[in-house]
C-alpha cells in the first residue's frame, strides 16, 4: 500500500463557522487506488473537510496538495475539473427532473445540431444505473421514486462522471444490503482501476468490509490513520471514535434476539385491510400502548407509504383505522397529529425548515399547546434547550440556523420535536438513519423510555439493525404485503432478511 | 456522546450574515439612493408636502399588499387583488343611493349594509379562490387568473359601462377625509401594516405562514393543516383587496371598470421589490413596507423632474425587473450555502 502514489495531502487543516471550530489541525491523505472510510461522531467534522476537498467550502487554514502540488479550490465545479467529485449526505437531486437528466446534472450530452441529445441521455442513464442493479425508465420524474431510489441516481452521477477522486458522504443510508453490495461492487472495480474512494459511513461493518484505510476524527480532530488489518474490528473502531467504553454496544443485537412475549396493555392503533393501489394491499396491524412494533421490509415495498397513510399523509382505497378502539378519519396530517399520532419522516428535507432556528423546528409541532394566539418564544427557547441537553444536540444554542447542523443532529432534532408531549401514537421511519453509534445508542434509551410510559410506538426501517435493537414484535413487508411476523420468539438478521 | 451543546452565541461570519440579510439590504440601499437622486435632481421633491403625497399615494397599494404579503410568504400568489378590489368597490357604491343622472339599476341600502355586502363579497371572492386552490387542487397563479376574469365580470355587469359616484359617508371620510391634517386613508393603510406585522410576527398564525412557505412537506409532517393556512392567507388577501377597493372608489370619486388597473403590477412589485422571497418563508411587512416607498418614491420622484412619461412606464419596469433578479439571486445564495450540508 505504502507504496501506492499520494493524490491528495491535507496538512493542519482548520476551519470554523464563527464561534463553532469544526476542524483543528486535521491531516488525511489519500492514496491512488485505495477506499478510505472516514468516521467518527455526529459533528465531529466529517463532512466540513469533504466539502473544503470539493470545493464547496473555499475558505479555511492549511494546506491541500493534489498529485503534490498545492490547490485551492473555490468552486465545486473548481474541484470537479481536477477530477473531484463528490456525493453530499444531503441528496441533492433535483426531484422535479427525470431520472437521466439528473444522472446528466450540468453536464448533458448534446447533438450536433446543439440540442439535448435525448437518446443518448436516457440510453447512458439507463446503462448506468444497470451497474448498480437499477432497472428502470429514465424518463420517469425522479421525486416520484422512493429515497433509496434517488440516492441510487446521485452515485451514479458521481461515480460514473470520471472523477478520479470520488468523495461519498453516506452514500448507504437509503440503500438495502442487495444495493449495498452492488455498491460496494462498482466502488472495488472503480478502485482497481486506480481511482481513489473517500467513504465516509456511520454503518462499522460496512466500513470494514470497503475500506483498504480508515480515518477516526473525533470533536474536530484526527484521533488515528491506519490501514485496515484484521486486527481492527467494531470495538476498536467505537473506542477510538467515542474513547469510553461502548464496546458491547452494537454487539447486543448482532446475534439472537428473543422477542418479549405480548404484555397485557390495550390497543392504542388497529388497522384493519388497509390498501393504496401500487403500495401496499390488504395490511392490518395492531399497536398496544407500551410496545414497539417494528416493520422491516426493503426499500420500495411499500413501508414508506403504509407509514404515511397511518399520519394521514396519503388516502387508502380501503381499510379501516382505530385509535382507542374508535374509529378514525385521518383526513390530513393535521387531524392525525390532533389525535396523538406523531411521525418521524425518513428525509430529513421533509421534517425539517433548514432555514429557521432551532427552536422553531422543535416548537411547530406543539405550537398549538404552547399558545392559543400569541406566540410564546421563551418557552419555545426553553423547551428547545432541554432537547438539546437531553438529547445531547452539539449546537451553539437554539437561535443557530437548524441548517447549520452536523446531518446527525438535525436528526436529532427531528425525533425531538415529537417528544415535548407524549404522542399516543409514535411512528418512527428510520428513527437512527445518519447518526453515529452513541447517538443510536441514546435513540434506543429514548424509544425504550418512551415505551415503558406506555407510548405505542411503530418502528419503520430497511436497517435489520434497527428494527432488532428496539422491536418487541416484528412485521416483515414484501412488495406491499405483510409476509411474516415475529412475536415472542427468537429471532436473528438472517431470518429477517429471509423473510423480506 | 461526548459531544457537548455549549452556550456560545451562535456568532456568523460577515459574509455570512451579508448574503443572509441580503434580501433586506438591497431594498433599503435602493430606497436611499432614489431619495438621494431625486432630492439632488428636483428642488421640489425634498418637502413635507411631497412626503405626505408619496404616502397617500401608496395607501392604497399598501392595503393590497398587506394581503398579497401574506399570500407570497406561503409561496401562493395572488393576481385577482386589483379586481376583487375594483368589484367590491363598484358592490358598495351599487348598494348606495346614487344621483338621479347616473344611470345604474342599482339597490340602495343604508349606509351599514352595503359595508356589510361589499365585505361578504370580497370574503366571499377569497373564499371561492381558496375552495379551487385547496380543495380542488389549481395552482393559485390559475386560479387567481380566472378570479381576476371573473371580478371583471361582476364589475362590467354591475356598472355597465355607467360611473357611481356616491359611497357611503363613512367609506367616503376614511377614503378622501382628513383628520388633524392627516388624511384617514394614510391612517388606515398604516394600520392594515401594522397589524400585518403583528399577525405575522407574534402569533401562532402568523408563525404557520412562514413555515407552510419555508417548507411545505415539512409543516404538513409537523401535523400543520397546510390547505387551512393557505386558505386562510388568500381569503386575507381578498379581504384586503376589498377594503382597499372602497377606500379606493372614495378616493378616486368615482365607482368604474377598469380603475384599479395598475395596482396589481404595483402591489406585487412592492412586496417583492422589498425582498420577500417569491419561494416563501422570507420576507414579511417590513419589506413590504420599504418595497412600498421605494415605489412611491420613484413614481413620484419621476414626475417632479422633466421625463418623457412614456420613459417612465418603461424606467419602472426595468427597476421592478431589477428588484426581481435581486430576490432570485438573494434567495439562490442562501439555499446553495445550506444544500452543503
Ligand atoms: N455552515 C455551517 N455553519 C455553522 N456551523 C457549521 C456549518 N457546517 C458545519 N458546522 C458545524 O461544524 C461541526 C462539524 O460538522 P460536520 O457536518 O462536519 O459533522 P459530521 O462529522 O459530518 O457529522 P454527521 O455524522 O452528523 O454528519 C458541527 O458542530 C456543525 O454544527
Ligand atoms: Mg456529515
Amino acid at each position: 500500500m505504502d507504496e501506492a502514489a499520494i493524490r491528495l495531502k491535507m496538512s493542519h487543516i482548520s476551519k470554523s463557522f464563527g464561534g463553532v471550530e469544526a476542524l483543528r489541525g486535521v491531516d488525511f491523505t489519500l492514496r491512488r487506488g485505495e477506499i478510505h472510510a472516514l468516521v467518527g461522531e455526529n459533528g465531529a467534522g466529517k463532512s466540513t473537510l469533504m466539502k473544503i476537498i470539493a470545493g464547496v467550502h473555499a475558505g479555511f487554514e492549511g494546506e491541500m496538495l493534489l498529485d503534490g502540488a498545492p490547490v485551492h479550490f473555490h468552486s465545486a465545479r473548481d474541484a470537479l475539473k481536477h477530477g473531484i467529485g463528490m456525493v453530499h449526505q444531503e441528496l441533492s437531486v433535483v426531484p422535479q427532473l427525470t431520472v437521466a437528466e439528473n444522472v446528466y446534472l450540468g453536464v448533458q450530452p448534446i447533438t450536433r445540431l446543439g440540442a439535448v441529445d435525448w437518446a443518448a441521455m436516457n440510453k447512458g442513464a439507463r446503462e448506468q444505473l444497470q451497474k448498480l442493479g437499477l432497472d428502470l425508465d429514465p424518463r420517469m420524474i425522479l421525486g416520484d421514486l422512493p429515497i433509496g431510489i434517488q440516492q441510487l441516481v446521485e452515485l451514479s452521477r458521481v461515480l460514473f462522471s470520471g472523477a478520479s477522486i470520488i468523495i461519498l458522504d453516506e452514500p448507504t443510508s437509503a440503500l438495502s444490503p442487495p444495493e449495498i453490495e452492488r455498491l460496494f461492487r462498482s466502488l472495488r472495480s472503480l478502485r482497481d482501476q486506480g481511482n481513489s474512494i473517500i467513504f465516509i459511513s456511520h454503518f462499522l461493518e460496512d466500513v470494514l468490509a470497503i475500506a483498504d484505510e480508515i480515518t477516526i476524527f473525533r470533536n474536530g480532530r484526527k484521533v488515528v490513520a491506519a490501514p485496515v488489518t484484521p486486527e481492527i474490528d467494531k470495538a476498536w473502531i467505537i473506542q477510538r471514535m467515542i474513547g469510553k467504553g461502548h464496546e458491547e454496544l452494537e454487539s447486543s443485537y448482532l446475534g439472537d434476539i428473543t422477542l418479549a412475549s405480548p404484555k397485557g396493555a390495550r390497543t392504542v392503533l388497529e388497522a384493519e385491510g388497509l390498501s393504496k393501489a401500487g403500495a401496499f394491499r390488504d395490511v392490518s396491524l395492531t399497536v398496544k400502548g407500551g410496545e414497539i412494533l417494528g416493520i422491516y421490509g426493503f426499500m420500495g415495498c411499500g413501508q414508506i407509504e403504509l407509514a404515511r397513510a397511518l399520519f394521514g399523509k396519503l388516502k387508502c382505497d380501503a381499510g379501516l383505522l382505530k385509535l382507542d378502539g374508535a374509529p378514525h378519519k385521518l383526513s390530513n396530517t393535521a387531524r392525525a397529529a390532533k389525535a396523538g399520532i406523531a411521525y418521524v419522516p425518513e428525509s430529513r428535507r421533509s421534517m425539517l425548515f433548514h432555514h429557521e432556528p432551532i427552536y422553531k423546528n422543535t416548537s411547530i409541532a406543539i405550537l398549538e399547546r404552547l399558545s392559543r394566539l400569541w406566540l410564546k418564544p421563551d418557552a419555545e427557547r426553553k423547551i428547545a434547550r432541554q432537547h438539546i441537553e437531553s438529547l445531547s444536540i452539539k449546537t451553539p444554542g437554539t437561535e443557530a440556523l437548524l441548517g447549520n447542523l452536523s446531518g446527525g443532529n438535525q436528526q436529532k432534532v427531528g425525533v425531538a420535536k415529537w417528544l415535548t408531549y407524549l404522542p399516543k401514537v409514535l411512528i418512527l421511519s428510520e428513527p437512527t438513519r445518519g447518526m453515529d453509534v452513541g447517538a443510536k445508542e441514546d435513540v434506543v434509551k429514548i424509544v425504550r423510555n418512551l415505551r415503558d410510559q406506555g407510548v405505542g410506538i411503530i418502528i419503520f426501517s430497511t436497517e435489520p439493525e434497527t428494527v432488532l435493537s428496539l422491536a418487541d414484535r416484528i412485521m416483515v413487508m414484501r412488495k406491499g404485503t405483510v409476509s411474516q411476523e415475529f412475536a415472542d420468539e427468537t429471532i436473528s438478521k438472517d431470518r429477517l432478511l429471509a423473510a423480506a | 456522546m461526548t459531544s457537548t451543546s455549549e452556550a456560545r452565541p451562535a456568532r456568523q461570519s460577515v459574509g455570512d450574515w451579508f448574503r443572509n440579510q441580503l434580501s433586506n439590504i438591497a431594498p433599503f440601499l435602493t430606497l436611499l439612493f432614489l431619495v438621494a437622486f431625486f432630492s439632488f435632481a428636483s428642488s421640489s421633491f425634498m418637502s413635507f408636502g411631497n412626503l405626505q403625497n408619496i404616502l397617500q399615494q401608496v395607501s392604497i397599494t399598501a392595503i393590497i399588499a398587506v394581503g398579497l404579503t401574506f399570500v407570497i410568504l406561503t409561496a401562493e400568489i395572488d393576481l385577482s387583488v386589483a379586481s376583487v378590489a375594483n368589484a367590491t368597490g363598484i358592490v358598495v357604491a351599487f348598494f348606495t343611493l346614487q344621483d338621479a343622472s347616473v344611470n345604474i339599476a342599482n339597490i340602495p341600502l343604508a349606509g351599514g349594509f352595503a359595508i356589510i355586502l361589499a365585505i361578504a363579497t370580497c370574503v366571499a371572492l377569497g373564499g371561492i379562490t381558496a375552495i379551487g386552490v385547496t380543495r380542488i387542487g389549481i395552482p393559485s397563479f390559475i386560479m387567481t387568473l380566472a378570479m381576476l376574469q371573473i371580478c371583471d365580470g361582476i364589475s362590467a355587469m354591475l356598472v355597465r359601462g355607467q360611473i357611481a359616484y356616491a359611497v357611503p359617508s363613512l367609506v367616503g371620510e376614511l377614503g378622501s377625509g382628513s383628520i388633524f391634517g392627516i388624511p384617514w386613508l394614510i391612517i388606515v393603510a398604516a394600520l392594515a401594516l401594522l397589524i400585518g406585522h403583528v399577525v405575522l410576527t407574534y402569533t401562532r398564525f402568523g408563525r404557520y405562514v412562514y413555515m407552510v412557505g419555508g417548507n411545505r412537506e415539512a409543516a404538513e409532517y409537523s401535523g400543520v393543516n397546510v390547505k387551512l393556512i393557505i386558505a386562510a392567507v388568500l381569503m386575507i388577501s381578498a379581504f384586503c383587496s376589498g377594503l382597499a377597493g372602497m377606500l379606493g372608489v372614495a378616493y378616486f370619486g368615482s365607482a368604474q371598470q377598469n380603475e384599479f388597473g395598475t395596482y396589481l403590477l404595483d402591489a406585487i412589485a412592492a412586496v417583492v421589490v422589498g425582498g420577500t422571497s417569491l419561494f416563501g418563508g422570507r420576507g414579511g411587512i417590513g419589506n413590504t413596507i420599504i418595497g412600498l416607498f421605494v415605489l412611491g418614491v420613484l413614481n413620484n420622484g419621476l414626475d417632479h423632474i422633466n421625463i418623457d412619461s412614456f420613459l417612465k412606464i418603461l424606467i419602472r419596469g426595468l427597476i421592478l425587473l431589477a428588484a426581481l433578479i435581486i430576490n432570485i439571486y438573494a434567495e439562490r445564495l442562501r439555499v446553495s450555502r445550506s444544500a452543503s450540508h
